[in-house]
């Protein structure tokens, strides 16, 4: 018997839960539109747990309708699950928008974006009615992180909710197929945030701010600007006279500034960059991107004294963009609005008291910035992204975890701190937060604390933290925790973790670490920073590490590099003669107790750290003997070093670490010391001096890594620590790591240095038994 | 080994360790002195006492010996509670082999230095130990006073709006000692400041200013005592950078140590914390006592920051002032 079989179109009707970063990007008019073209009734909704909805119709459609949720999510979309149940079909016609409800759950909160195309085109468009608002924005684009006060994300829970929007904008905003629809900032010249200029006790407003705005930059003037996550100082960066100011003011040293141009033709005539640069630098995060220099660029020399590289961005607000206009200066240095070392100023009174010696001007709005959020920075080195802050564009984006844990906070470390929250599968990092020496910068890291619980939901049942007692991220964690755990995680094994985990390295995986930085607190009480650690998660073996020398005053060794050179020559046997740049700007005074300081460990600490040999190096070579910021004389020796990259080395391995020992291995500086040392006094150009010390640690870590490979099968290495945030350094061990058929992972979604820490901290403190 | 710093170390063994291992036995305010209702004193009158140990190297240094710190830190430890010290017992653990000599320039300064405090040395021990455990002369003191109705001084009392005063210049006798252990040549010479307070003590309380906090920042340095007057008091303080009386060669001598001299110890010093109203006539009456002349106003207690000691920088940033750890490390990477 044959025939045919007819199957009635059955009607189901599907309940949808989708969460993730699904709420102020648009998810709920994507879901209306998709399931109105499917012809699908239902309804959709904000629920604290993530979008809800409901879909009836014939099954076919349904399917479809779940494929499409996430094969064509929104641009700012992240979908972490979805999660479906059939329910009662209920028949009834149409498809409803529905008012967000309260209930139990979490969802992601979106970071900033830069302002969109569209919204770009209507900011030119005389016929717009929204042309030239400063504040333009829609679903796609504009403050988000920065804004949010808590979840769910609507207007109320948003620093908006001080503006009541006009009949048009209102109409918009509750349109499913408007462009804005539900766009939390939505605004306009009617009803939104109006922009002001301060100057003495002169007020502008409007257009006429933005005018004198430009005036003064172009008059050569610092003018604090109002941005997303806080106010920058801005001055022409083609003028030497202002950029001077703006240093001398901010007792910035030679510190780099950041420049932003009009727009990426701007920037291109200051900088070369490469396909993915350009990508970086227009794409909705718009991180400062480090760029090589073009010769004889507009820029004044006091913008990046004596560096190659310029950190570049663009427009990443409408006011950016109308502040950038003609007439005016084409480039803008853009500095974070705050006194050194603390937290950029993100309030109105804040920023008139605080940068009232800083700025002429101020150029500000009345959109309360909720919480400070830094500009984002990242360069590339060997083709990749190299984060070196994570901060604008990133928080509080999650970073998946490759292991379920229990809710925990992890505080990081004490230079560029940034802090952590995980639970489950996902870990969510704070932005920048700074250096924690100062109160207002540790007064910011308990207010990013408390943003990301109430962002997240997370509500930390352990707390993590580095393992130096003296760390005031240790003892506000320790101050915290109250009666929850709190657990220690060795400096570098939460460098290495966190490497790891970024890759997505299973729990019970276990790598060849090397960790390379400034200052850890050492297992031994020692200063630790030149450290290969066989790593798992769970716990660690020390494989090899530099030799130790006396880290002679603690801090006061860090300032002054020449210090680090004087106890290296000392190590090797070499004597404190005259000629050596290194010894000769040493006070003699200085030398005497610092020698007795070497000889007896008076207020000496012994350290392996990789940072301070290149601290001493650069001393050593001439290059810097004192610093105003961390890292700068390695930074300078960087520069040396990728100079002399073009032209070939007579002499390519002439420096060589002695690797002696066996658990652990140790590597003495000494004979490279001593090389040095021998080419200093020869005459060597210092840049082929520089380039063959970073070959001799690059062969170095080629050499620790085949040595572990030999003993313990393990042929993944990863690359952790501030020392890699040297290009140089990163592109050739990474090469020859390669070359010797190692698998190697380098810090891609976070950064080298101490801001990457909180990650390592929370997956080692999530998976180490707590000791009795 | 850091717990005898007096930073947070110390204070973990004697919250963690000893109070527990005391049970009940023990009061929980162990302080420099204790402060004890006795039957028999006039009335509203205390009785104070005190007790400390002496292990200072060198036992010589410029400007004093191990000898007047006996004496000088027991009766400044019951000046602190306000007490006008009366009896000391000295109590020494010698090693074998230590030169009598040696031994009689220290019995001498004791002497010379309860003599001219006014107090009287009552009782006392002498031991010896082999050589190997430890080296030359260990001193302990032990001192009672009577602290006299009305006076009520006590590290909890420090109020928001109060002022902090320090007696002279800070970081002096730290280091003196540490430059003449150490051998070192910072240009200047150093001596120690160790002097007895308590006669110090009686000018200020006789302003009839309500003195709420008085301490010497000894171990620890100024630092570590502001900071448990924080905790105690649970106020903030926030002292002023360019008003601390930091000699320039202390500052130098830092500078070429890497060490904080806030954290450096001091031993002829006093911290006063008064009601703002009266600060000015304490600051005074201080300076025209000869051990009060470098008196300085340094900082006030504040609502902000609770438990916290901040110091206000020359950039108008403020830096946080930490309770010191047992050894100073570098925390920049
Ligand atoms: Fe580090
Ligand atoms: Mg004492
Ligand atoms: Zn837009
Ligand atoms: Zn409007």
């Amino acid at each position: 018997m044959t025939g045919v079989v007819v199957v009635a179109p059955t009607r189901v009707r599907v309940r949808v839960t989708v969460s993730g970063l699904v709420q102020g990007v648009g998810f709920r008019p994507f879901v209306y539109v998709t399931a109105s073209a499917l012809g699908l009734t239902g309804r959709v909704a904000n629920t604290p747990a993530g979008v809800l909805a409901e879909v009836e119709g014939d099954t076919v459609a349904v399917t479809e309708f779940r494929r499409r949720l996430v094969a064509e999510a929104p641009p700012l979309a992240v979908v972490e699950a979805v999660e479906h149940g059939e329910v009662p079909a209920r028949g009834g016609t149409g498809f409803t928008i529905e008012a967000t409800t309260d209930g139990e759950g979490r969802t992601l909160a979106s970071p900033d974006v830069a302002t969109c195309s569209d919204c770009l085109a209507e900011l030119a468009d005389p016929g717009d009615r929204r042309h030239r608002h400063p504040f333009i924005t829609c679903t796609n684009c504009g403050p988000r992180f920065t804004i949010i006060t808590r979840l769910p994300y609507d207007r109320a829970g948003t620093t908006m909710a001080d503006f009541a929007m006009c009949a048009a904008c209102r109409a918009e905003y509750d349109d499913p197929t408007d462009r804005r629809f539900h766009a939390q900032p939505i605004a306009c010249h009617d009803c939104g945030p109006t922009l002001e200029l301060v100057v003495g006790g002169d007020l502008r407003s409007g257009e006429g701010a933005l005018r004198g705005a430009r005036d003064l930059l172009a008059a050569g003037c610092i003018v604090a600007v109002k941005g997303l996550g806080g106010y920058h100082l801005a001055c022409d960066a083609g003028n030497g006279a202002a950029v001077a100011e703006l240093r001398r003011r901010k007792r910035r040293g030679d510190k780099p500034f950041a420049v932003m141009t009009r727009d990426l033709a701007a920037a291109e005539r200051l900088v070369r960059a490469t396909g993915p640069e350009r990508r970086l630098l227009t794409g909705g995060r718009r991180p400062i991107v480090l760029l090589p220099r073009r010769e004889g660029a507009a820029v004044a020399a006091a913008v990046a004294p004596g560096h190659p590289l310029l950190g570049l961005m663009l427009p990443y607000t409408p006011l950016h963009v109308l502040l950038l206009e003609e007439p005016g200066p084409r480039s803008l240095v853009m500095t974070s609005g705050n006194r050194s070392g603390e937290p950029i100023v993100t309030d109105d009174q804040d920023a008139l008291d605080r940068l009232a010696s800083l700025a002429d001007g101020w150029l500000r709005h009345d959109r309360r910035i909720e919480v400070p959020c830094d500009d984002s920075v990242a360069r590339f080195v060997a083709g990749a992204e190299l984060p070196l802050r994570r901060s604008r564009g990133h928080a509080p984006l999650p970073v998946a975890l490759p292991f379920d844990v229990s809710p925990v906070l992890a505080t990081g470390g004490d230079l560029k701190n940034t802090c952590a929250v995980a639970s489950g599968r996902y870990a969510w990092l704070s932005q920048h937060v700074g250096d924690l020496d100062d109160l207002a910068t540790q007064d910011a890291l308990a207010s990013s604390v408390a943003h990301l619980e109430e962002l997240t939901g997370v509500d930390p049942g352990l707390v993590v933290t580095d393992a130096h007692p003296g760390y005031r991220a240790h003892r506000w964690a320790r101050e915290r925790a109250g009666d929850r755990p709190l657990r220690t995680v060795q400096h570098h094994h939460a460098h290495v973790a966190s490497v790891m985990g970024e890759h997505g390295l299973a729990g019970g995986e276990e790598v060849i670490g090397v960790a390379f930085d400034g200052t850890g607190y050492g297992d031994d009480g020692a200063v630790w920073g030149g450290e290969v650690l066989v790593a798992g998660y769970g716990s660690y073996r020390r494989a090899a590490h530099l030799r130790y020398v006396p880290l002679a005053g603690g801090d006061a060794s860090v300032r002054r590099p020449y210090r680090m050179a004087l106890a290296h020559l000392w190590a090797a046997g070499v004597a404190w003669d005259d000629d050596l740049p290194a010894v000769g700007v040493c006070p003699v005074t200085e030398r005497g107790v610092l020698r007795h300081q070497l000889e007896t460990g008076f207020g000496a600490v012994p350290t392996s750290s990789m940072g301070r040999l290149f601290d001493a190096v650069s001393s050593l070579v001439g290059v810097r003997h004192t610093v105003d910021y961390e890292a700068e004389a390695a930074i300078e020796l960087e520069v040396l070093a990728a100079g002399a990259a073009g032209a070939p080395d007579p002499v390519p391995t002439a420096y060589s670490f002695e690797v002696t020992g066996d658990e652990p291995l140790v590597a003495d500086p000494a004979p490279v010391v001593r090389a040095v040392v021998a080419d200093v006094r020869a005459g060597t150009a210092p840049d082929l001096i520089a380039a063959r010390f970073h070959a001799a640690v690059a062969d170095l870590v080629v050499r620790l890594a085949v040595h572990e490979r030999t003993r313990s099968g393990l042929r993944t290495v990863a690359l952790a620590g501030g020392v890699f945030q040297n290009a140089v350094l990163l592109e050739s061990a990474e090469r020859l790591l390669a070359g010797r058929g190692f698998t190697v992972l380098r810090p891609r979604l976070l950064p080298p240095h101490d801001g990457g820490l909180a990650l390592g901290q929370i997956l080692v403190g999530s998976r180490v038994r707590p000791r009795q | 080994m850091g717990h005898g710093g007096g930073g947070a170390m110390s204070g973990e063994l004697i919250e963690q360790l000893f109070l527990p291992a005391y049970g009940g036995a023990a009061r929980a305010d162990l302080g420099d002195s204790a402060v004890l209702a006795v039957p028999g004193l006039r009335e509203g009158a205390r009785l104070a006492f005190s007790t400390d140990s002496f292990v200072v190297r060198p036992m010589f240094f410029p400007g004093g010996s191990i000898g007047d710190l006996a004496v000088n830190g027991t009766v400044n430890d019951l000046a602190m509670s306000g007490a006008t010290p009366l009896y000391l017992s000295t109590a020494y653990i010698l090693s074998e082999g230590t030169a009598l000599a040696d031994i009689g320039r220290v019995a001498t300064a004791v002497g010379k230095a309860a003599e001219s405090a006014g107090v009287q040395l009552v009782t006392g021990d002498t031991k010896v130990v082999d050589s190997g455990s430890g080296d030359g002369v260990y001193v302990n003191t032990a001192g009672i006073g009577i602290v006299p109705a009305g006076v009520e001084i006590g590290p909890t009392r420090a109020e928001v709006g109060d002022v902090v005063l320090v007696s002279g210049d800070i970081g002096v006798h730290g280091i003196a000692v540490m430059s003449c252990r150490e051998g070192l040549e910072f240009g200047t010479r150093i001596e120690s400041d160790t002097a007895a307070l308590h006669g110090l003590v009686a000018d200020l309380l006789g302003t009839g200013v309500d003195v709420r906090v008085l301490r010497d920042p000894t171990r620890g340095g100024v630092s570590a005592t502001l900071n448990e007057i924080a905790r105690a008091s649970g106020v903030g303080i926030e002292l002023v950078e360019r008003d601390l009386p930091i000699p320039p060669e202390v500052k130098d001598a830092c500078g070429l140590l890497g060490l904080d001299p806030l954290q450096v110890a001091n031993e002829g010093k006093l911290l006063a914390v008064v009601p703002a109203d009266g600060a000015e006539q304490v600051l005074e009456a201080m300076r025209r006592h000869p051990l009060g002349s470098g008196a300085a106003r340094i900082g006030r207690c504040v609502a902000e920051h609770p438990r916290m000691v901040v110091a206000r920088t020359g950039l108008g940033g403020t830096r946080v002032v930490d309770l010191p750890i047992g050894e100073q490390l570098p925390r920049i990477c």
